[in-house]
């Protein structure tokens, strides 16, 4: 069959199992609304905490930036998964037993201030709407690339499949259509990955086979990847360029703002006992440690295939006709270019800028060979070490969702992918879109600004928070305004340096007060997002270069939410340390929350 | 014993093990996987580096044996105190 036919068939009859799904589970109650009832078994609520957790970027991007980085992108293996080894021990458990909707609500309780609370909300709503932008725009890649659909069409379809099952089931909705997201991501991206190992190692488990050596070859992958790319100018593969305290804080801040996240903490209140949260943090990184760990070797196997497509066998570029198809295709959507700096005639891959600034600007008119002709070319230099000017643009979200095709799998696994980097983005939009919703309707109107509506309003309102949240999510996905991409960094480095630091000390300590908390929150938020703006600017003009030299300790803006939040832990800590004990009642609380067993009596 | 005391004492285990568990986390991920890198990228592990491979497969197989040991221990430490919901 065609391959636009299959996908049809494909990300139909998924979408079809979503919306089957969200019929079977409509929420009645508001507890049913905001946690499922807490009634989902740990092994379901792993699935689900998967799929929310692996979004458009894990799906999409995350081997592509492995790709072109190779060592340095170790940080997002470990700093994403190491995570869930702190929400097991640290947070999950006991916020489990606290037993109510919102982090928020645990935030406002535990210190006794409706301003913690308010605070808690805005940082999360910040960092939920950062976060969805991307996933709409992974939506808008997948079909305008595989579907051929206009981007707006796209969304359009992608809005009202949330739409149906989100607003109709919220968190039961939401939970057992992930479960099922899950499956369809989880299948779709290590299929390819197992043949693509075959075919280059002759062993079915990728993660064996990119420490294996090569079919017919005595080397090792990794080994020739190293001399490969070395022999084009980068870094060896397998060895770092950046420093060793920018790795560690970036690590950091992504394990902290992993644990940190308020839609991945909510997932944890939906299991029946404080004993499954636990366990569903278990088999939640199992599950997510199945894509992880698949996903260096899927980035080494696709960076040698394309070297090797482009290079050929003689390592000195191929003809351009000479392409295959996948090249021709990616090239009409804009995310692939070729500038022929030497005029042969062939294409050439090294290190080196083909292009100024961030992104091909292509001409309406076809070159002498039938190329796009991109108008903002580099001089062409070569860079030292490097054999000839790179002529190649590649962008790394292609990887992934090309390399089926760069390996010359046949159609029903690239349709394969499509179904899922859908599964992928609508999945974590899913639940970004229900923590926003349940803070309007359950923290700021019911708690806060409202307290006198009925279970019945306070459930319309969070429909209604729902609809209005995947309104302005479609209009950010059609309308990606430029700093999404530097935002990523921002939601996680606010997550470890704001939400992380409180709810753990909330936890761990029984002294940790009011003005502690509010002043440690305040302190990490501020300091992080500052240092943020001020690199990268975002709303306004950066005040300074974005380079080591300007970094404060050398730490980049992706990583300086690792130091916001040990800002986060001593101020909370020495400014306790100097007021009140929390009231008798809160340290009762605390108390209460370390110990799995219900009280009868409350 | 009373119950606050036998409360006391089980989360007094536990934050035991959660500290054990925290330096075996952090000498797998920072220590192995970036502050020893080059040293450990010395030494072969099949057709990876190990300390590469730390950073890119070993630091994760390792966080799901932790967590893993964590539940079946406090599985054991709620029974033990009879604390278990």
């Amino acid at each position: 069959m065609e391959l636009q036919t299959l996908t049809f068939l494909l990300v139909g009859l998924s979408f079809a199992l979503y919306i089957a799904i969200a019929i079977w589970a409509k929420a009645a109650s508001t507890k049913e609304f905001y946690v499922a009832g807490a009634h989902v078994h740990p092994l379901f609520n792993g699935m689900a905490t998967a799929a929310d957790w692996m979004s458009a970027a894990s799906f999409i991007s995350m081997a592509g930036l492995i790709a072109f980085s190779g060592y340095d992108a170790s940080v997002y293996l470990m700093g994403w998964t190491g995570g869930y080894v702190l929400l097991a021990m640290l947070l999950a458990p006991y916020l489990r037993k606290y037993g109510k909707f919102t982090v928020p609500e645990f935030i406002g309780e535990r210190y006794y201030s409706k301003i913690a609370r308010i605070v808690a909300v805005l940082c999360l709503i910040f960092i939920s709407f950062t976060y969805i932008a991307g996933q709409m725009r992974g939506v808008g890649i997948v079909f305008s690339r595989f579907l051929e659909v206009d981007i707006i069409t796209g969304l359009l379809i992608g809005m009202s499949i949330v739409f149906v099952y989100a607003v109709l089931g919220g968190m039961k909705g939401i939970t057992y259509t992930q479960v099922a997201q899950y499956c369809v991501l989880i299948f779709a991206y290590t299929v390819p990955a197992v043949f693509i190992s075959l075919q280059l190692t002759g062993n079915p488990i990728p993660q064996i086979g990119f420490g294996s050596s090569l079919l017919n070859e005595s080397t090792y992958m990794l080994d020739k990847l190293d001399r490969v790319v070395t022999d084009l100018g980068f870094n060896a593969y397998t060895e770092g360029s950046m420093s060793t305290i920018n790795l560690f804080f970036l690590t950091l801040a992504l394990m902290a703002g992993t644990a940190g996240l308020p839609h991945v903490i909510v997932r944890f209140f939906t299991v029946p006992k404080v004993s499954d949260a636990r366990k569903s943090a278990g088999y939640a990184l199992f599950f997510i440690a199945l894509l992880y760990t698949v996903a260096p070797a899927v980035a080494t196997m696709s960076r040698l295939n394309l070297i090797e497509t482009v290079n050929g066998e003689t390592s000195q570029g191929n003809e351009y006709k000479s392409m295959p198809q996948w090249f021709k295709t990616w090239e009409n959507s804009g995310l692939l270019g070729w500038y022929d700096h030497n005029g042969d005639g062939k294409v050439q891959y090294a290190n080196g800028a083909v292009i100024n600034g961030k992104s091909p600007v292509f001409d309406e008119q076809r070159g002498q060979y039938g190329e796009r002709v991109i108008t903002n070319p580099s001089e062409g230099k070569i860079t030292t070490g490097a054999p000839f000017a790179n002529e190649l643009y590649v962008d790394r979200d292609i990887m992934v969702l090309a390399n089926p095709e760069i390996a010359g799998l046949s159609n029903w696994v690239i349709a394969l992918i499509a179904a899922g980097g859908i599964a992928a983005a609508l999945s974590t939009a899913a639940g970004l879109l229900l923590v926003i919703s349940s803070s309007i309707s359950h923290d700021l109107l019911k708690s806060t600004f409202a307290p006198n509506i009925s279970e019945k309003q306070e459930l319309l309102y969070g429909r209604i928070a729902i609809t209005v949240a995947i309104l302005i999510a479609g209009y950010l996905g059609a309308n990606p305004p430029g700093w999404v991409a530097e935002t990523v960094a921002m939601a996680f480095g606010l997550a470890a340096s704001s939400l992380f630091p409180v709810i753990l000390l909330g936890i761990f300590s029984q002294r940790v007060n009011r003005a502690g908390a509010i002043s440690g929150m305040l302190s990490g938020l501020i300091f992080t997002f500052c240092y943020i703006i001020y690199f990268k600017g975002v709303f306004i003009q950066p005040f300074a270069e974005n380079i080591e030299a300007n970094w404060l300790f050398g730490i980049s803006p992706q990583g300086i939410g690792g130091l916001g939040m040990l800002l986060n832990f001593s101020i909370a800590l020495t400014v306790s340390y100097f007021g009140e004990p929390p009231p008798k009642e809160i340290q009762s609380m605390v108390e209460s929350l370390r110990i799995p067993r219900r009280i009868a009596s409350s | 014993m009373s119950s606050n005391d036998n409360n006391k004492s089980y989360w007094k285990e536990n934050l035991k093990l959660i500290a054990v568990c925290l330096v075996i986390w952090f000498t797998v991920s920072f220590g192995f996987g970036i502050f020893l890198v080059e040293q450990l990228n010395e030494f072969n592990f099949g057709g990876f580096k190990l300390g590469f491979w730390f950073a890119q497969q070993g630091a994760i197989y390792s966080f799901l044996i932790l967590i893993f040991f964590y539940i079946y221990r406090m599985n054991q430490l709620d029974k033990k105190y009879q604390v278990n919901d």
